[in-house]
């Protein structure tokens, strides 16, 4: 595998590399539309649907101003503009769960849905904990149950356990096993999965 | 995915504006270079696949504050075009008086899904046909017109049974359309050309011309869905096989509806899922029990009235069994209901 610059970098300051680089990234853009486009010079000419456009996104109560082709993801912008790899792309078709977020509190596949079509806050992986660090307690309880070994499925599955509660869907191990079938896992850690809930549950309500 | 130009509608008529036709020449709707998106969770989908390539896309959810009501009363359910699948299964007057609705989207899709996806889009959601959702496959009539059909034999586990001719055995994969169909719905559109209302029933084209799905105009907006009311649909059941327990889609489903009184068979609606072609209704299976006491031989007599036309070719012969097998369990359910 072709060896990347940021390989070398020690963990924090890599992090800062990628944010670095896809902030760099967006910046040409933004000076790009700010000079008249070619359809507003000549007001004839069709409009260029490769032409960037200008999206808002509030995550993790944070606001980001992009400039972004209107093809991108939510989970391509929040992976590759905007530096937050947290949420994952396991299949990038709505089939298995991986990309999952909460848009204004609601379980939402980030790779089915566009960028430019969100108006609502995002919360991701990143802005679940509390800001000293204290782990939320859905996070805390798949540590303690264990609920996870390659830990790619598991951003997902903890923002779709989160909501699976608030919904009012985690009554009893059966309807928490119906409503968490949108997240699959390929190292099959589902029953630590129904625990780690059951164990948030009643933090949560706490 | 190919580049569309985005744009975002906040009432009917800008949506209609925005999607309206560019040419004279007729297109069928799903291959209008404008194509609406709500939840695009098929949209986009089948975009990133390369088999729809619209290059506008109007966003609708503007119209959610419209069009994403659900309202109840004696005579009817009115449901917005944009009202959301999670919202409609856990809409307390659908789960008391509609309960094969409601079972049906509860059983659809996944929970992060059913929040996005909206009733309209669902309706005209795409067969799951491998050959038409990979555009590698040179041969699909649904996909590319004249090319013939790889399914027939080929990959056809997941395939109709009924409705089907030698053009496209694709099955019509959703889970609420059948229920709609059982229930005698209809559909509400805003076009170019005015409001219209069509029955359900005749949403859907049959495979004739496989490419052209529907009898909405290009640019033609759903606005809801009107249910009637009526003694069956409080006696009512959505049953849903499939290959594991949540989260796929049917192989077999059945949508019953049943007014019983003394045993006797009032009336029945029946909607059929994973078999057909398109949202089948079983009017030869109603047939078969209206007027007639209910008991599990009659069932079984529906069951082969429903399946009298089908057809298998090859690996989905099993359907033919488990799709009456379904109807008759479902059936069995439905009468032993408390109402
Ligand atoms: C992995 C996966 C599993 C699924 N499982 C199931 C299942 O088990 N059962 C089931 O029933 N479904 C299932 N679905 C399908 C899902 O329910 C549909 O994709 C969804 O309902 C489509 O709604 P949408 O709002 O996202 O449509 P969109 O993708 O936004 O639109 C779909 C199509 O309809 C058109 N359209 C949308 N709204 C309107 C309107 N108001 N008027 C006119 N045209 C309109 C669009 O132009 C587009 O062509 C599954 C989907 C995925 C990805
Ligand atoms: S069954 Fe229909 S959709 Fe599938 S390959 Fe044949 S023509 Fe295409
Ligand atoms: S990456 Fe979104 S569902 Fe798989
Ligand atoms: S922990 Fe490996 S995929 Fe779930």
């Amino acid at each position: 595998m072709p060896k990347r610059l940021s390989d070398d970098l020690p963990d924090a300051s890599r992090r800062q590399f990628l944010t670095g680089t896809a902030t760099a990234a967006a910046a040409p853009l933004i000076a790009k539309s700010l000079a008249p486009t070619p359809a507003e010079a000549q007001p004839s000419a069709p409009p260029d649907p490769r032409q960037p456009v200008g999206v808002t996104l509030r995550i993790n109560d944070q606001e980001h101003r992009l400039m972004l082709d209107s093809r991108t993801t939510v989970l391509d912008a929040l992976r590759e503009h905007i530096g937050l790899t947290g949420s994952k792309k396991g299949c990038d078709h709505g089939q298995c769960g991986a990309c999952t977020v909460l848009v204004n509190g609601k379980r939402t596949l980030s790779c089915l849905t566009l960028a430019v079509m969100v108006r609502e806050p995002v919360t991701t992986i990143e802005g679940l904990a509390s800001p000293d660090g204290t782990l939320h307690p859905m996070q805390q309880a798949f540590i303690d149950q264990d609920a996870f070994q390659c830990g790619y499925c598991t951003p997902g599955q903890i923002l779709s356990a989160v909501a699976c509660i608030t919904e009012g869907h985690a009554e009893t191990d059966g309807q928490i096993r119906e409503y968490m079938s949108g997240n699959l896992c390929r190292c099959a850690a589902y029953p630590h999965i129904v625990e780690a809930i059951k164990q948030a549950k009643t933090q949560m309500k706490a | 995915m190919r580049p569309f130009l985005y744009e975002r509608a906040d009432d009917v008529q800008s949506a209609l504006r925005a999607a309206a036709p560019t040419s004279q020449t007729s297109i069928p709707p799903t291959e209008a270079s404008a194509q609406f998106i709500a939840g695009g969770t098929l949209l986009l989908d089948l975009m990133k696949l390369d088999t729809m390539r619209p290059q506008v896309l109007v966003d609708i959810n503007g119209l959610e504050r419209t069009h994403g009501q659900i309202a109840a009363t004696a005579q009817e359910l009115r449901l917005g075009a944009l009202v959301r699948m999670s919202q409609a299964a856990e809409h307390p007057d659908i789960l008391r008086d509609y309960p094969l609705i409601a079972q049906s989207l509860q059983q659809a899709a996944s929970a992060q899904l059913r929040n996005m996806a909206s009733l309209g889009g669902n309706v005209l959601q795409r067969t799951r046909c491998q050959y038409f959702r990979d555009p590698s496959w040179p041969a699909c009539n649904k996909r590319a017109p004249g090319t013939g059909c790889s399914a027939l034999e080929g990959v056809n586990r997941k395939h109709a049974v009924l409705g089907i001719n030698e053009h496209c055995i694709a099955e019509y994969p959703g889970d609420f359309g059948p229920t709609l169909a059982a229930l005698g719905a209809s559909v509400e559109t805003a076009g170019p050309g005015g409001a219209r209302s069509i029955p359900f029933e005749r949403l859907h084209n049959g495979p004739e011309v496989p490419n052209v799905e529907t009898v909405l105009a290009p640019g033609e907006l759903i606005t809801g869905f009107v249910v009637p009311a009526g003694p069956w649909t409080r006696r009512s059941v959505y049953l849903k096989v499939r290959d594991r327990q949540s989260y796929a889609f049917g192989l077999a489903t059945a949508a019953v509806a049943l007014d019983l009184s003394d045993g006797v068979v009032n009336e029945a609606r029946i909607g059929l899922g994973g078999v057909a072609y398109k949202p089948w209704r079983a009017h030869d299976a109603e047939a078969v029990l209206r007027g007639k006491p209910f008991d599990e031989a009659i069932a079984h007599a529906a069951a082969e009235a429903a399946f009298a036309g089908a057809r298998a070719h090859g690996e989905n012969e099993y359907k033919l069994d488990l799709g009456r097998r379904t109807l008759v369990r479902a059936l069995l359910q439905a009468a032993k209901l408390e109402i």
